[in-house]
């Protein structure tokens, strides 16, 4: 019977077990220590966006330029008021996750579920947001060509506003001539069974240099920045050279393979950093969902303890975290 | 259970009466920084757009310096007020939403200070390298052609 210690005569002393020297229960910690974690994830792709703006950072397109739709708001250029508003949104859902939080000390359950319920709209409305941020910036704008370098050329002209001259983009919708020409997509059906052709774009690059030949108001834009921190705008004769010498290929919008906007890794961080911040709002709804319905189904009011609406509270807090970081250098730097 | 929530900010100038009013005293500020932040973006300020000082010149005591002033020598003003005010941000989420203020130091300095000191040195080696990069990109003997 004596063959197992079970006294080591250090109970109730520094060393005998039991003690939480941080005063944190083991959830919370590793709720925190994955939090550091998760934090060093993304600090690694901020500054990886970071190396690779260094890297061209004569060029790098200007996201207040990317950045200016707003829903219903058509044609007007504001950038930057959508996402401060997905920005507030999400703060806003971060005060009632800690409300909830503070009413789960209280143990008060009606005002944890109403609180969880408003986390819940507001984390939806953010995430909806960042979907309909993705369908504009993958849609384009102004449409652009891609020279045979991979550098993009843009389209405006020089107008006058409130005195000053300005350099407006132009849409290749409004200035190409198109003709009419076959040119019949390359399918599995009709060409090699193992590669298909990704869909055309909407013109070809002879078509922009006809309609930039007849318009002669017309100039293109590169992506070097000059002097001012503006684009360097090409003269005329320059222009048309350009296009037609080094014009490659049409783009509208961007993927992970093109980019109106300029540099295509620009649309690859974006894509790459906003997704994965966006796919952490989506986790953490759901997250916030299962907490939801314990809480609806009494769980944690049996338990005696809301602490898990804390945990899920620190990764939801985090989240926001995050945004204002990328806030601050894909929008604003 | 005990939650004892410290209830002023801003070092004591601000003093709260419950936790609830210090979430919404916070959301105040962090709205406000935003608010800042924003207009700031749109409107862009002259003033801000370009360095205040140049890059210090002479021998080894110059480039220490440039090292050390390098936020002000070689960032524009408005993206240094831009990344201080997301880290005053970051602050007052971690330590009012996220409680860290009533947590123990150990832990707080756990959590913090590890993440603070890689990042710094990630963020460091990466911009440090693409910094080189286009140099190398950029010289006179680039080895690679341009469109224009």
């Amino acid at each position: 019977m004596d063959s197992t210690v079970a006294s080591t005569g250090t109970e109730g002393k520094t060393w005998g077990g039991g003690n939480k020297p941080l005063k944190a229960s083991y959830g919370k910690m590793m709720m925190w220590f994955f939090i550091v974690s998760d934090a060093l994830t993304f600090s690694g792709f901020l500054a990886a966006y970071g190396f690779s703006r260094f890297k061209f950072i004569k060029e790098w397109p200007i996201a207040d330029e990317v950045f200016t739709h707003v829903p219903f708001l058509h044609g007007q250029e504001l950038p930057m008021i959508y996402v401060a508003f997905m920005t507030f949104i999400l703060i806003m859902s971060s005060v009632t996750m800690v409300l909830a939080v503070d009413a789960g000390h209280h143990m008060n359950k009606a005002k944890v579920t109403l609180y969880m319920f408003l986390t819940i709209i507001g984390g939806l409305i953010f995430v909806g947001s960042q979907a309909w941020e993705w369908a504009t910036f993958i849609q384009g704008d102004y449409g652009a060509v891609q020279t045979n370098g991979g550098n993009i050329l843009q389209f405006g002209e020089y107008v006058t506003v409130d005195g000053k001259e300005k350099f407006k983009r132009i849409s290749i919708d409004e200035f190409a001539i198109a003709s009419e020409g076959v040119r019949a997509q390359h399918e599995r059906k009709n060409g090699l069974w193992f590669v298909a052709e990704e869909s055309l774009p909407p013109y070809t690059v002879s078509e922009i240099y006809n309609g930039l030949a007849a318009n002669s108001n017309i100039l293109v834009r590169t992506q070097l920045i000059n002097e001012e921190g503006e684009k360097t705008v090409l003269s005329r004769e320059e222009s048309l050279k350009q296009i037609k010498e080094n014009g490659k290929l049409v783009v509208k919008g961007a993927n992970l393979k093109v980019n109106e906007y300029g540099t295509s890794l620009f649309a690859d961080f974006f894509f790459f950093i906003t997704g994965f911040h966006g796919f952490h709002v989506f986790s953490g709804v759901v997250l916030n969902i299962i907490i939801f319905f314990n809480v609806v189904l009494g769980t944690y009011e049996r338990r005696g303890s809301y602490e898990m609406v804390e945990k899920v509270g620190l990764y939801w807090h985090f989240v926001d975290l995050v945004w204002v970081f990328v806030f601050t250098f894909f929008y604003l730097v | 259970m005990a939650h004892e929530h410290k209830l002023e900010i801003f070092r004591g100038l601000w003093k709260f009466k419950s936790n609830t009013q210090k979430i919404w005293g916070v959301l105040a500020f962090l709205s406000f920084v935003t608010a800042i932040e924003v207009i700031l973006g749109i409107y862009k300020p002259e003033i801000l757009m370009h360095t205040w000082i140049d890059p210090l010149e002479g021998g080894f005591f110059a480039t220490i310096g440039n090292i050390i002033l390098s936020p002000i020598v070689f960032m524009k003003p408005l993206n240094l007020i831009f990344i201080l005010l997301t880290i005053v941000k970051a602050y007052y989420i971690t330590w009012d939403f996220m409680h860290m203020r009533d947590e123990v130091k150990a832990l707080r300095r756990m959590v913090v200070w590890t993440a603070v000191f890689l990042i710094c040195y990630l963020v460091f080696i990466l911009l440090q390298e693409g910094g080189y990069v286009f140099s190398v990109y950029n010289a006179d003997d680039a080895l690679i052609t341009r469109d224009f």
